[in-house]
């Protein structure tokens, strides 16, 4: 197909319209009647508004599931397109869950209702924390934090809290150069600074390089195994030896557990705390960016320092625990992310021991499958056998001008969500890839070919490739306008659009 | 294995291709030491049938709101949820996607976030909203950290209001717990009224305060005239952060922005998520647009691709940890983006029209009920303050109102002893569309038994 006939096709379909730009003045898809007095009758004038809210949207109700419905169109999922984005574990999300969310006897609870209320769900929380606690090895979990990130920073503040009381909280954290940004950023919200450190020639960190910079002043280290290369941190028994003889800490971002269950237990590693993402390994839907929850699982030293509310068993019973004093305290409202817990619970139920372990090699062999099949036409950040994710570079492809975001973009023509890219910040150019468990090996197929395709195009007609998507609704986006004059809200009046100077 | 497809003859092939002789031989990197111990002693998996089997038995050991009669409040509200607005969020195009990274194959996650971030502009009378926090605690946990980014160093007294949400008061405690330089103090609240005390505020105000923290409406449901609040501010430069966990009350209530607050959070759950325990649900997060580049999270800008099409993108990513690491504003990465679209739709499907309403509804059952329970069941109110659809009462005996109620499935209200021992005999009730006017009269005539 030529370049001026995908333009048109791509142009016959209108752009969607915002919500506000369509509908009709008193239109609504609610038909509740009227009752009660005027409002006015029992709250004073002074606190009211004067009007209803302007611009707000007035639809009806198949108008607005039709827009809804346009808009989906308009995603790539893990339902519609293979997506293999590397760290973010996307494997499919299993239909039970959503169907048990959804049950009256979990979505139409109250937390504020008293526990014996809540006997079943507060079960169910007991129960996850313990299976967590298996499957990562560590001796108690808290199911509180509402993600990854708060999972680490709830993870920092156990560990200052613990070494607040032995008299010192210290002043430094150990983060790797291939961490998730958030390591750093949840050590500054916890009051720490950041001493970082290098991957060796091999991609893992040596014990030598870490023993260089640990003193008294270090709190903790954070590591992520495997690490964001795909790698087993293969040195983490003799790091955390290093960290724990000088009195710190290991903290690990337990971001990729998708690599390691029924392989490698983190409690084993000298770990003393972790996260876990369940939208990850524990197969609960991204969301489009949330919602998720990041438990922490603890060793028992740190148990006390745990969240609160803590849930206890009383005989036959659980209740809610709020009165722990050498806890950090609360770190959001009420019992976590419980649909989100709730997910996980049922597809840990669904698995067994023997299933998760299977999903983790299974998760192994594509990986290892998708780097073999690549490893000629893309230069491997790493030549080395890989755990759940494999990262290329564009270094063959720049020689012609073509760049790891020229690739992900011609990915999405062959209809395939691209891998994460520039990220490890490590690796030039990297293609982070991380197709999961869940996907059949003719997909893996399918996919290869195309990133083989997309090479042999870098070559013949690299501009094919730089003008990439062809295929999308829209074509590559202005990302710097966006930043330099933002519009962050639709406005009646354009004199009135949003910028900032 | 049914979420693993591979075959035996796959996993042979697929070994053959990468040279493995086995699936072990996959990870023979990994030490001995602790490929041994990796066993996980869980039971073997269950078929789809016995996990919703055992997952209905656990759910039948709660009691829910399908079957009993719920008067609860206190930060999670029983609302009416359109079924279109769960259909929405079951599309796979939505529930499975990630964070709109790459835009071209996103624009459905990320114009329905630029519309969220409208709503909520709208809804609050602020300038600009981000795509949602975890939850309204954290979310007034990250506008006091916003706060303490904008301010100059010497201002680092937070004032908070004891009439906020108890639950958001610590988590707001927890987070600041570990940054030395800020001072968290409590401004109370007025017996009377149950509104925070303006007086003591003023007192306590001065030109080390950052800024004062305030429920609007506040936990005991009365609403804060905010206005005296601000003028207090002006005078010391503190900021003013609104915090509402019942949203629906801005239908009626003037909004935060023409108030002039600085910020303007809440927890977003009325809006068309149910209540699950309490989560998930979303933050909202709203502010100034002079803040804009301080603001935590998410941002989704108005764009356009090659050939001038309106677009969106994630934008001001400089901000965020994936760019700024130890440097960026928050360490934030989720939107709660499925939660926010439900917020969405539910706002659409409602309008102008249909969300003024229920809010009236909600007014009208909470102002009949409360008059009802001290006319007709003994109550005495506790505070004269106005309220949207919850309020505090006192009864002589709350444990024996609750056992009472509990004997006719009925969820009364919430006790509040737990959190505020200076009121031992108090409860905190809800009222909304979901309790009908015969379920209101079957609540008084129980509690006047």
């Amino acid at each position: 197909m030529s370049e001026l006939s995908q333009d048109k096709k791509r142009s016959m379909v209108a752009p969607p319209k915002l919500l506000f730009e369509s509908g009709s003045a008193g239109r609504s898809a609610v038909d509740w009647p009227a009752e009660g007095g005027k409002v006015e009758d029992s709250i004073p004038a002074h606190l009211l508004r004067q009007d209803g809210i302007s611009d707000f949207p007035e639809l009806g109700e198949l108008e607005v599931l039709r827009h809804f419905t346009g808009l989906s169109q308009r995603n790539f999922s893990i339902e519609s397109q293979f997506y293999p984005l590397g760290s973010c574990t996307m494997k499919y999300n299993p239909k039970i869950n959503e169907a048990v969310a959804r049950f009256p006897g979990f979505a139409q609870l109250h937390p504020m209702a008293a526990p014996e209320y809540l006997q079943g769900a507060l079960a169910l929380l007991f129960e996850l924390e313990q299976m967590l606690a298996e499957i990562s090895g560590m001796e108690h979990v808290s199911l509180q934090p509402s993600a990854g990130a708060q999972g680490e920073l709830t993870g920092l503040m156990l560990i200052r809290a613990y070494l607040a009381e032995r008299g010192d909280p210290r002043k430094n954290i150990i983060v790797p150069d291939t961490a998730h940004g958030t390591n750093p950023a949840s050590s500054t919200l916890c009051g720490y600074d950041v001493i970082q450190i290098s991957s060796n020639d091999k991609g893992v960190i040596d014990a030598a390089a870490v023993e260089k910079v640990m003193d008294a002043d270090v709190a903790a280290i954070m590591i992520t195994n495997p690490n964001t290369l795909g790698l087993f941190e293969t040195n983490i028994e003799a790091i955390a030896q290093v960290v724990h003889a000088k009195g710190g800490m290991v903290y690990l971002d337990g971001a990729n557990l998708n690599a390691l269950m029924g392989i490698a237990k983190p409690g084993h590693m000298g770990v003393d705390v972790l996260h876990m993402n369940l939208h990850k390994t524990f197969s609960t839907p991204h969301g489009g960016g949330g919602p998720g929850a990041g438990p922490v699982g603890v060793k028992a030293q740190l148990r006390d320092y745990l969240p609160v509310p803590r849930i206890v068993k009383s005989g036959e019973n659980f209740v809610l625990d709020e009165n722990c004093p050498k806890s950090v305290g609360r770190v959001r409202s009420f019992l976590g992310n419980f649909g989100v817990l709730l997910r996980a619970y049922t597809y840990i139920l669904s698995l067994g021991g023997d299933g998760l372990e299977n999903a983790s090699r299974m998760a192994l062999l594509n990986a290892n499958y998708i780097r073999t099949k690549l490893e000629k036409s893309y230069q491997l950040a790493y030549n080395q056998p890989c755990m759940h994710e494999c990262i290329l570079t564009d270094r063959i492809q720049h020689k012609n001008g073509v760049s790891t975001l020229d690739i992900a973009k011609r990915l999405l023509d062959y209809g395939y969500h691209p891998p994460t890219i520039y990220f490890p910040l490590v690796v030039s150019g990297a293609l982070m890839i991380e197709p999961t468990e869940t996907e059949t090996p003719e997909t893996l197929d399918g996919f290869c070919d195309a990133m083989l395709a997309i090479a042999q195009e870098a070559k013949d007609d690299p501009e094919l490739v730089k003008s990439a998507p062809h295929s999308t609704p829209v074509s590559r986006l202005d990302e710097a306008r966006a930043a330099r004059k933002p519009v962050l809200r639709w406005e009646a009046s354009p004199a009135k659009a949003g910028s900032d100077d | 294995m049914r979420y693993t497809p591979h075959t035996v003859a796959d996993q042979e092939r697929m070994l053959r291709a990468i040279g493995c002789a086995s699936l072990d031989d996959l990870y023979r990197h990994v030490p001995q030491s602790l490929r041994e111990r990796a066993a996980i002693a869980l039971p073997a998996g269950l078929t789809e049938l016995e996990v919703r089997r055992r997952l209905s038995a656990l759910g039948a050991r709660n009691v829910s709101a399908a079957d009993w009669s719920f008067f609860l409040g206190g930060g999670i509200y029983h609302h009416f949820i359109p079924s279109a607005v769960d259909a929405t969020i079951s599309r796979a195009e939505f529930s499975t996607s990630y964070t709109p990274y790459q835009p071209e194959v996103s624009q459905g996650t990320l114009q329905a976030l630029f519309e969220y971030q409208t709503l909520i502009c709208q809804l609050t009378g602020m300038e600009v909203s981000n795509a949602a926090v975890y939850d309204g605690a954290s979310a007034v946990a990250e506008a006091v950290l916003m706060a303490r980014r904008i301010q100059p160093v010497k201002k680092r007294r937070v004032l908070i209001s004891r009439a906020l949400h108890p639950q958001y008061r610590a988590v707001v405690a927890t987070y600041l717990k570990n940054l030395e330089d800020v001072q968290l103090e409590e401004i109370p609240f007025d017996l009377a009224s149950g509104a925070t005390d303006v007086e003591q505020l003023k007192r306590q105000l001065n030109d080390q305060t950052m800024c004062v923290v305030v429920g609007y409406p506040n936990f005991f449901g009365v609403i804060e005239d905010l206005a005296p609040m601000r003028a207090a501010c002006d005078g010391v430069g503190a900021q003013l952060i609104s915090v509402t966990s019942e949203p629906l009350a801005l239908a009626l209530l003037k909004p935060p922005g023409e108030f002039g607050a600085d910020i303007a959070v809440g927890e977003g759950q009325s809006l068309g998520v149910p209540m699950s325990l309490g989560g998930p649900a979303f933050g909202f997060f709203a502010c100034q647009k002079k803040f804009v580049r301080n603001i935590p999270g998410r941002l989704v800008g108005e764009t356009v691709d090659g050939e001038g099409r309106r677009g969106f993108v994630l934008t001001l990513a400089t901000r965020e940890q994936h760019i700024r690491r130890e440097k960026a504003t928050s360490n934030i990465c989720t939107s709660q983006t499925l939660c926010a679209l439900a917020a969405t739709v539910y706002m659409a499907l409602l309008g102008k029209s249909g969300l003024r309403r229920i809010a009236e509804i909600n007014v009208a059952r909470a102002h009949d009920a409360r008059a009802k329970l001290i006319s007709q069941a003994n109550c005495s109110p506790l505070f004269t303050g106005p309220f949207f659809n919850e309020f505090v009462l006192r009864s002589t005996n709350v444990p024996e109102l609750f056992a009472k109620c509990a004997t006719e499935k009925i969820l009364p209200g919430i006790a509040l002893a737990q959190w505020y021992p200076e009121l031992p005999d108090s409860f905190l009730t809800c009222v909304t569309e979901m309790n009908p006017p015969e379920e209101i009269d079957r609540l008084v005539r129980t509690v006047a038994r």
